[in-house]
C-alpha cells in the first residue's frame, strides 16, 4: 500500500482527511486506484494533478515507479514563467 | 491616395520614398524600405527601440513625421557596422553578453554611438542618464553599461 | 540503476567548455538589426489586421454589425465572435481571444478586421456597430470577494471548498497546503506578528508587443509567423480554436523580444488566422503598446495576510498565511504556486497556507516569472524581518536558523533533495554588500526565495555535418542566449570547439512536440536533450570507426573529440577524429545524427538570497537603490554571463514591481496607465550595477548539475527592496509599489503618531 497525501485544491475542510491509501506500483495504478476507491476525487484528477515521487515532482509521467515507502504527495501542475 | 515625395539620406546613401502625410519615419523604414532594425516598442517616444540619427542627432524616429526626413541624413543601426565589420560598441555588447532577448539593442547601439561621437569619456552616470531613454527589460542595464565604459574606453585608445 | 541524466560528479568536475563564456552565435545578428522579430515579418500580399476592443470593463454585448465595416472599400474580412466555434476544452483562451456574450474587461477583443492599408483597417473599425449593455464591474480582488461584488460567471462556484456553494461568486478555488497543527505552534511562540500586505498586478513589460503573420491557404495548409515563447503549444491552442489539424497548421517562432511568461500563450495569433482564412490572404497584427497592457496577459495583483509565530531564540513555531489573487476575468491565478512557495524556505512544524483564486473585470492574466511566488514571498519575507528585528536577532542568522536543508519537509509537503539555500545565505553573510557601513535615510534588506523549475516536453535533434561541424535543432525560442548554451553543451560531449557547433530553433515541422521556453526549462531540459542526442551520435560514430578499424563497435571509446580502440586493440589503430569520421559517413551507412525525446522531471527547485541598499528622501519619499547583490543557487552555470543576466533582469523587475510599477485602474473600471510614461518600468539611471554570485549545488538530476535559472530571480526582490526601504524610511510600508507618494504618506503618518 502508498500513501497518497493530498493537497492545495483537494484538501476541502480543516479535519477532512489528507492521507489516502492505495495499492500502486507506479503513477498510473496510483491514479486508477485513487479514482476507483475515491471517487469523490475524480474531478480534480480529471482536471489533472502532478504526482511528487520522494520529492520529484512528475506531471505525466504515468509509469514512473512507486515503492511501497515512496514518499506520495499529489500537487497542483505547475510549469512557470 | 496622394502620397509626398520625399528624398533623404540613409546611411549614406540617397533614398527616395512616398508616404502618406501621418506616417513616421518609423513607419516608412520599417514597412516601405525594409529597414527592420529599428522596432517599434510604444510609439510614444517612451522605450528607444526606434532609435535613429538626423544629422547626427539621436531622435525617436516613431515621434517624427516621415516628411520630416526630407533633406536630412538620417542614420539606422542597418549602417552602424562599417560593412562586415562590426562598430566597437556592437562588439563589445557581444564580448560581455549585453543582450538577451536583442529587441532593445538596435536602440542601445544608435544611442550610444551618439553618445561617444558627442563625449567619449563619458562617466557612469552620465551613460545612465543618457540611455534613460531606452528600456531594456531583460539585463538590468548592468551588462549593458559595462559593455558601454569598456567600448568608451577602448575607442580613446586607452 | 544510474540514468544518464544523473548528477556525474567526475564528469561535473572535467568539463571544459561548460562554465566558459563564448559570443552566442545570434548575436551578430542582434547588434546589427538583422535578427527578424516578431513584427519583421512580412509576407507577400500581406493585409493588415486591427482588432475593435470593449471601452466597458464588462458588459453583455448585445450585438454585433459589421455590414458598414464589411462594405468599405478595401476591407477584406471581418471576424466576431460568429467566426468561432465553441471549444469546451479550450474555453477560456477562447473566450479570452475573441469576447463571446460578454465583455469582460476593457481592452477584450470583440472584432477585427483586414484591410488593404493601416488607415482603410482604422477606419473599418469605427464602422462595426457594437450594442453593448454595460454591467457593474469589479477590479479590486478584495472586493470581487464579497458577497454583493458583480459576478463576472454564473457558472463559477468555489471549488476546494466543502459543501460545494449553491451561488456563483467571483472565488475560482480555495487551495491549501501545509502540515501540523499551528495553533499549537502559535502557542509555543514567544513572538507572533500578523499583517495584512497588498501588491499591484504589474505586467512583464516585454520591449517587443505581440506579432504575427498568418497566412491560411485555400486548401486548408496554415503557416503562422510570431514572437512566442512556445510555438508548439501556439500550434496547439490555435489549430483547436480554428479546426485545423495540427499537421496542417506550421509555427514558426521568430526571434522574440521579451516573455517572461507573457509570451506562452496566445492572443492576436488565432485571430489572424481566421481574419486570414476568411480573406483568401496573409494578414499580419501587430499589438500597440496600449493593447499589450490592456490585453495582453499581466499578473496578478493580491491581497493577503501572514502571521508568524518565533521563540525568542530564533525558532519559527508556526506559519499562518492567506494569499487572495486575482487572475484577470478568467480562472487561473497563479494562486497554487503561491501558497506553495510562500514559506518554502522555511523548515517548519507548523505551517498552512490558503490561497484563493478570484476572477475581476481586468485582462486574463498569463504567467510571469516564477508566477505567483514573488508576491506570497513579499509577505512572508516582510514578517519574517520584522519577527527577526523584534528579537533582536540578524536577519541572515535568522533565516539560517530557520532555513531547509537536503531531507526537510518542504511547506507544500514532499521533501526538498540537496538544495543550496543554506549556502546563499552563507554566501550573503561573508559578502562585502553586507558590511558596507550604512549612512543617514539608508537601510539594508535581506529576502530569500524559492521556485521549483520545470522540465517537460522536449526533444532535440543533433547532426554530425559532413565537413565535422554540428548543427542542432531546437524547439525551444531562444529568449535569453539558449543557442549558446546549447552549442556549449553539444561541444563540450563531443569533445570539438564551440564554434564547430551552431543552433537553430526550427520551427513545428521540424520536431516533435516541444513545450516553450518557460519555467526555467531551457537550458535544463532542451539542454539534457542535446547532451544525450550527443551521446546517441557519438555511440554511432564510434560503430562507424569499428568498422573502419575491423573491431567490435563495443572495443572503441569516445575522447575529446576521437574515437580511440579501447582494451585489447588500445594503441593498435590512429585515432579518427568527429571530422575524419563524418567526411566518410556516406560510406559507413550514411547521415549521423543523434537525437533525443523526452519528458524531463527532474529540474532541480531552486533557492536564492538579495540583499539591497536603499536610500529614502525624506523630503519626497523618493527611493534610490544604492548597491543590489543576488545570490542564487544555479546547480552549474552553462554560461554564467547569460546566468548573471537572468538574476541580474529579474531583480530588476522585481525593482520595479517593488518601487514603482502598477496597474491602476480608475472607478470606471479603465486601466489609467497604459504606456511606459505612466507605467514606470526601471530605466538605466534609477539603477546602480546589479552584483552576483553563483552558488553551485548540483542538481541530483542532471550530469553536470545544471538546475533552472531563470525565475528565483524575481521571487526575493519585492521583500528585500521591502525590507531595506522600511529600515531606511523607519517605517513599514505594507503596499507595494512604495512609491514616492506612499513613501512620504507612511513616514508623515508615522511622524504624527510619534508626536
Ligand atoms: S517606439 Fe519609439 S520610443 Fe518606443
Ligand atoms: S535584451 Fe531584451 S529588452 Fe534588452
Amino acid at each position: 500500500m502508498v500513501q497518497v497525501n493530498i493537497s492545495g485544491i483537494m484538501r476541502k475542510t480543516e479535519d477532512s482527511p489528507t492521507v489516502f491509501e492505495v495499492e500502486a506500483k507506479n503513477i498510473r495504478q496510483l491514479l486508477v486506484n485513487l479514482e476507483k476507491h475515491y471517487p469523490e476525487m475524480k474531478p480534480h484528477l480529471d482536471k489533472g494533478v502532478a504526482v511528487s515521487v520522494d520529492g520529484t515532482i512528475y506531471r505525466d509521467n504515468w509509469f514512473q515507479s512507486i515503492q511501497p515507502d515512496s514518499e506520495v504527495y499529489l500537487v497542483p501542475r505547475l510549469a512557470g514563467g | 491616395m496622394s502620397g509626398t515625395h520625399v528624398s533623404t539620406t540613409i546611411n549614406g546613401d540617397a533614398v527616395e520614398y512616398v508616404c502618406d502625410v501621418e506616417e513616421t519615419l518609423l513607419d516608412v523604414l520599417r514597412n516601405r524600405l525594409g529597414l527592420t532594425g529599428a522596432k517599434e516598442g510604444c510609439s510614444t517616444g517612451d522605450c528607444g527601440a526606434c532609435s535613429v540619427t538626423v544629422d547626427g542627432r539621436l531622435t525617436c524616429s516613431c515621434l517624427m513625421l516621415a516628411v520630416e526626413a526630407e533633406g536630412h541624413e538620417i542614420g539606422t543601426i542597418e549602417g552602424v557596422a562599417n560593412g562586415s565589420e562590426l562598430h566597437p560598441i556592437q562588439q563589445k555588447i557581444l564580448d560581455h553578453a549585453a543582450l538577451q532577448c536583442g529587441v532593445c539593442t538596435p536602440g542601445v547601439v544608435v544611442a550610444v554611438k551618439a553618445l561617444l561621437e558627442k563625449n567619449p569619456d563619458p562617466t557612469e552616470t552620465e551613460v545612465r542618464y543618457w540611455l534613460a531613454g531606452n528600456l531594456c527589460r531583460c539585463t538590468g542595464y548592468d551588462k549593458i553599461i559595462r559593455a558601454v565604459m569598456d567600448a568608451a574606453s577602448e575607442m580613446r585608445g586607452s | 540503476m544510474t540514468h544518464s541524466s544523473d548528477f556525474n560528479a567526475e564528469k561535473a568536475s572535467n568539463l571544459k567548455v561548460i562554465g566558459t563564456r563564448p559570443a552566442r552565435p545570434d548575436g551578430v545578428d542582434k547588434v546589427t538589426g538583422r535578427a527578424r522579430f516578431g513584427a519583421d515579418m512580412n509576407l507577400p500580399g500581406q493585409l493588415v489586421g486591427r482588432i475593435l476592443r470593449s471601452p466597458h470593463p464588462h458588459a453583455i454585448i448585445k450585438s454585433i454589425d459589421t455590414s458598414a465595416a464589411e462594405a468599405l472599400d478595401g476591407v477584406k474580412a471581418v471576424v466576431t465572435r460568429d467566426d468561432f466555434a465553441e471549444n469546451p476544452d479550450n474555453h477560456a483562451v477562447l473566450c479570452n481571444v475573441m469576447a463571446r456574450e460578454k465583455a469582460l474587461y476593457e481592452g477584450h477583443t470583440v472584432a477585427a478586421v483586414a484591410a488593404s492599408t493601416a488607415t482603410i483597417a482604422r477606419k473599418a473599425l469605427k464602422l462595426i456597430n457594437v450594442d453593448y449593455e454595460p454591467l457593474p464591474h469589479v477590479t479590486d480582488v478584495d472586493a470581487a470577494m464579497q458577497p454583493d461584488a458583480p459576478v463576472l460567471h454564473d457558472t463559477i462556484f468555489t471549488s476546494g471548498v466543502d459543501p460545494v456553494p449553491t451561488i456563483p461568486s467571483n472565488i475560482v478555488a480555495r487551495c491549501e497546503f501545509g502540515h501540523g497543527d499551528v495553533e499549537a505552534g502559535f502557542a509555543k511562540a514567544d513572538i507572533i506578528v500578523e499583517r495584512e500586505l497588498k501588491t499591484a498586478a504589474t505586467h512583464q513589460g516585454y520591449i517587443e508587443p505581440h506579432a504575427c503573420v498568418a497566412s491560411v491557404s485555400t486548401d486548408g495548409m496554415s503557416e503562422l509567423w510570431c514572437c512566442t515563447q512556445g510555438h508548439f503549444d501556439d500550434r496547439k491552442i490555435c489549430a483547436a480554436l480554428l479546426g485545423i489539424d495540427v499537421s496542417r497548421l506550421r509555427v514558426t517562432a521568430s526571434e522574440i523580444g521579451g516573455g517572461f511568461g507573457g509570451k506562452t500563450t496566445v492572443f492576436i495569433e488565432p485571430v489572424a488566422l481566421a481574419l486570414s482564412r476568411k480573406a483568401g490572404r496573409p494578414v499580419k497584427i501587430v499589438m500597440s503598446r496600449e493593447e499589450v497592457f490592456k490585453a495582453s496577459g499581466p499578473t496578478a495583483s493580491t491581497s493577503m495576510r501572514v502571521k508568524i509565530g518565533v521563540t525568542n531564540d530564533g525558532r519559527m513555531t508556526a506559519c499562518d498565511g492567506e494569499f487572495r489573487l486575482q487572475g484577470g476575468a478568467f480562472e487561473g491565478s497563479p494562486f497554487d504556486s503561491a501558497a506553495m512557495t510562500a514559506f518554502a524556505c522555511y523548515d517548519l512544524e507548523n505551517v498552512k497556507s490558503v490561497a484563493f483564486d478570484v476572477v475581476v473585470n481586468r485582462p486574463k492574466g498569463a504567467a510571469y516569472r516564477a508566477p505567483g511566488a514573488p508576491m506570497s514571498v513579499y509577505g512572508v519575507e516582510s514578517v519574517v524581518d520584522e519577527v527577526a528585528l523584534k528579537i533582536g536577532m540578524d536577519p541572515i542568522e535568522f533565516r539560517l536558523k530557520n532555513a531547509v536543508r537536503d531531507g526537510s519537509q518542504s511547506s507544500y509537503g514532499p521533501k526538498f533533495g540537496p538544495n543550496g539555500l543554506v549556502e546563499t545565505l552563507e554566501a550573503a553573510k561573508a559578502h562585502p554588500q553586507y558590511k558596507t557601513p550604512l549612512g543617514p535615510n539608508q537601510g539594508r534588506g535581506i529576502a530569500s526565495g524559492f521556485w521549483f523549475n520545470y522540465g517537460g516536453e522536449t526533444c532535440s535533434n543533433l547532426n554530425i555535418n559532413a565537413d565535422g561541424t554540428v548543427t542542432l535543432a531546437v524547439g525551444t525560442p531562444d529568449i535569453g542566449g539558449s543557442r549558446a548554451s546549447m552549442c556549449m553543451m553539444a561541444a563540450e560531449e563531443l569533445g570539438i570547439p564551440y564554434d564547430s557547433v551552431r543552433a537553430t530553433v526550427v520551427d513545428t515541422g521540424a520536431l516533435g512536440f516541444n513545450e516553450g521556453s518557460y519555467g526555467s526549462r531551457v537550458t535544463y531540459a532542451s539542454g539534457l536533450a542535446i547532451i544525450n542526442a550527443a551521446q546517441q551520435a557519438i555511440t554511432e560514430m564510434c560503430k562507424r570507426a569499428s568498422m573502419m578499424w575491423d573491431i567490435p563497435a563495443d572495443a572503441v571509446t569516445w575522447e575529446d573529440g576521437y574515437a580511440k580502440p579501447s582494451g585489447a586493440n588500445a594503441g593498435e589503430f590512429e585515432p579518427m577524429s568527429l571530422a575524419e569520421i563524418a567526411a566518410i559517413a556516406a560510406n559507413t551507412g550514411g547521415p549521423i545524427a543523434g537525437h533525443r525525446e523526452h519528458n524531463a522531471d527532474s529540474a532541480g527547485i531552486s533557492f536564492g538570497t538579495h540583499i539591497v541598499d536603499t536610500e529614502v528622501d525624506p523630503e519626497t519619499g523618493r527611493v534610490d537603490v544604492l548597491r543590489y547583490t543576488v545570490i542564487q543557487d544555479a546547480g552549474k552555470a552553462i554560461h554564467p554571463d547569460y546566468v548573471e543576466g537572468q538574476f541580474q533582469g529579474g531583480a530588476v523587475q522585481g525593482i520595479g514591481w517593488a518601487l514603482n510599477e502598477e496597474y491602476i485602474y480608475g472607478d470606471d473600471g479603465k486601466l489609467q496607465n497604459a504606456g511606459f510614461l505612466d507605467y514606470r518600468v526601471p530605466v538605466a539611471s534609477d539603477l546602480p550595477m546589479i552584483d552576483t554570485v553563483i552558488v553551485e549545488v548540483p542538481n541530483p538530476g542532471h550530469p553536470y548539475g545544471v538546475r533552472g535559472v531563470g525565475e528565483t530571480g524575481i521571487v526575493p526582490p519585492l521583500a528585500a527592496v521591502a525590507n531595506s526601504v522600511s529600515a531606511a524610511a523607519g517605517v513599514r510600508l505594507s503596499e507595494l509599489p512604495m512609491s514616492p507618494p506612499r513613501v512620504l504618506k507612511a513616514m508623515d503618518d508615522a511622524k504624527q503618531a510619534a508626536e
